[in-house]
């Protein structure tokens, strides 16, 4: 359904984002995740196919932020609420990006992770596909995957009916890749943005990609700055976004 | 049932299976095993019927399936058919394939653990297929056990009149009008054109499910025996992609249409009205990107023609109505997979 299609004819958002304001949705985020994101590489927008024969065709693509490492600490398992999330590049400073009580162990294993946006067209959302491996290049069998995760993901994970995690093919990279399944999104974006959509609220469509991170993010333990949201969905997020997960 | 379905649920490629010479421990090598495969079936199925053929030849350990034709890994949720249509566009009777039991190379092929992973793969189309016809999975959801056993068990046995009797509990009609063959004479929608009823006031759209195998080439060949071999899975472009019925479309609205309308970056123009397989796309005077020479006195443009369009084994004529090759020729998670090649070449305007 076209978000201009349902103003006109006021019937409901359905909670879908529309093929061709996908590309849009993705560089609002993108650029929104580099002002407030600093200790993360910035999102990069990967066009495809890579030959077009109409150059100046909106260009199908997708997002990527890879080689993301995953630091352990001594006392992840008493937490639950955040992972430490660092850059590759940066593992050897000292800094945290979040969580300044969060130790790291002197022999610290290093779990890395591609993420990539791909939009869905049969589903009409945009999906959250990742890989891990170590840091020799070997896959992470999902198993050490959901270690990683937290604590309260794996549970979500075993028993929502709104996400799991499931293997499939990457949509373009002929690869296996794991994803988060995009069967529940719809409803969920309702739940979470139902409130906030009418036809004055102009950059709703850019914000589509922001707000469903907020949530898809937290399943994978990439926590986003609340900044990024902007003040009514702080609120939502707040409210919301732990029903999502009942 | 149509004629057409019966045909497609027959539909059967003579396969001629080797084993791979590394996991052969005896001499003298075991013959290669004949197996006739259904073309809605999938490659794993077929284990039943290899593992006892070469069981007493292979090396001890734990066995994982999976086939290989002229070195390439075979993607094993493509229904068979499809695979055969794609990478032997001059068919092969029978088709030699390679099989392994060791050695899964899991850094390129989903894991599969026998005939689970492949019900598991299947139902997770149809659900996918079902969100697209009708916008949501509930009905696939709400399937009683018995369905989906009957439904799965339909599939693997090619029993057309099962199937039938299963899926259509699920109302996942795609399209209805005077080209469908409707054996349900008590049926509200056989020979009406789409119900109007629900579309007062609205646009009705529907999306029907499709998985398009692109590849393209440069030069015109004449046999597929020319035709340049696909060794590699990245060049073949993969779209997953519903095509999108509007209501204005008509009963008329062609395969070719539907393929077009499925690559707008191929036939930018696409849309009802166009005419011939040729779109003409301009690369002088766009905005945007520009590969032309601005400086030049011609210009060049490239033009996309589509070469050829394999269902089920067949090319249909590109006229025929899109409606008839979707409820004739679609696969049992009504999924309609096309193999398609696209000649784009460059050549210079005419001034």
């Amino acid at each position: 359904m076209d978000l201009k299609e349902a103003v006109k004819d006021k019937i409901p958002w359905d909670g879908t984002l529309p093929l061709n304001e996908f590309s849009l949705s993705a560089s609002t985020f993108s650029d929104k995740w580099k002002m407030f994101n600093h200790s993360f590489p910035p999102w990069l927008w990967n066009p495809c196919p890579k030959h077009h024969l109409n150059s100046s065709h909106k260009v199908e693509g997708y997002l990527s932020l890879e080689n993301v490492c995953l630091v352990k600490s001594c006392e992840e398992e008493k937490n639950h609420g955040s992972l430490s999330w660092k850059e590759e590049s940066n593992i050897s400073q000292a800094e945290e990006p979040f969580d300044h009580a969060t130790l790291v162990c002197p022999e610290f294993e290093a779990n890395h992770y591609d993420f990539h946006i791909v939009y869905s067209p049969s589903y009409r959302v945009p999906v959250l596909y990742f890989r891990s491996y170590y840091s020799d290049g070997q896959p992470l069998p999902l198993g050490e995957i959901e270690k990683d995760l937290p604590g309260h993901s794996a549970e979500l994970l075993l028993e929502s009916k709104w996400t799991f995690i499931t293997q499939e093919e990457h949509p373009y990279l002929n690869r296996p890749w794991y994803k988060l399944h995009p069967c529940g999104t719809r409803d969920w974006m309702k739940l979470l943005l139902s409130d906030t959509y009418t036809s004055s609220n102009k950059n709703f469509i850019e914000q589509y990609l922001v707000s469903w991170f907020s949530v898809v993010g937290q399943v994978v333990g990439l926590k986003i700055s609340l900044e990024m949201l902007n003040i009514e969905e702080k609120k939502l997020f707040e409210t919301t976004a732990s029903d999502i997960f009942e | 049932m149509s004629e057409a379905q019966k045909y497609v649920w027959k539909g059967a490629i003579p396969l001629q299976i080797h084993l791979h010479e590394s996991e052969v421990t005896t001499l003298p090598p075991p013959p290669p095993a004949l197996v006739l495969a259904p073309r809605i079936g999938y490659l794993p199925l077929l284990i039943s019927l290899l593992k006892p053929h070469f069981s007493a030849t292979l090396p001890p350990g734990v066995d994982t399936i999976w086939f290989e034709y002229k070195g390439l890994p075979l993607k094993w949720y493509i229904p068979t058919g499809v695979l055969f249509d794609l990478l032997c566009m001059e068919p092969e009777r029978p088709w030699n394939l390679t099989v392994h039991f060791r050695g899964y190379p899991s850094n390129l092929l989903l894991p599969c653990e026998g005939e689970d992973s492949v019900k598991w793969s299947f139902i997770n189309s149809l659900k996918e297929a079902a969100y697209v016809i009708t916008g949501n999975c509930k009905n696939i959801m709400n399937m009683s056990q018995t369905d989906q056993a009957d439904l799965w068990g339909s599939v693997l046995n090619g029993n057309l009149e099962s199937y039938s009797r299963v899926s259509s509990k699920l109302k996942l009609e795609t399209f209805e009008d005077e080209y469908t063959e409707n054996v349900d004479s008590a049926s509200t929608k056989s020979q009406q054109s789409t119900g109007d009823a629900e579309a007062v006031g609205q646009v009705k759209t529907s999306r029907i499910p499709v998985r398009l195998y692109l590849w393209t080439v440069n030069e015109d060949f004449d046999d597929f025996e020319d035709a340049p071999v696909i060794d590699n899975w990245d060049k073949v472009s993969y779209i997953n992609r519903p095509v999108e019925i509007h209501k204005e479309d008509g009963k008329y609205f062609s395969l070719n249409d539907a393929v077009k309308r499925l690559l707008p970056e191929y036939f930018p123009e696409s849309s009802f009205g166009n005419e011939g397989d040729a779109s003409i796309n301009q690369s002088a005077g766009e905005e945007g990107e520009n590969s032309c020479d601005p400086e030049s006195s011609s210009h060049t443009v490239e033009i996309a023609e589509i070469k050829c369009v394999r269902i089920q084994g067949i090319e249909p004529s590109l006229e025929v109505p899109f409606s008839w090759v979707v409820n004739n020729l679609m696969n049992p998670e009504y999924f309609l997979h096309m193999c398609v090649c696209l000649k784009v070449s460059e050549a210079n305007a005419l001034q």
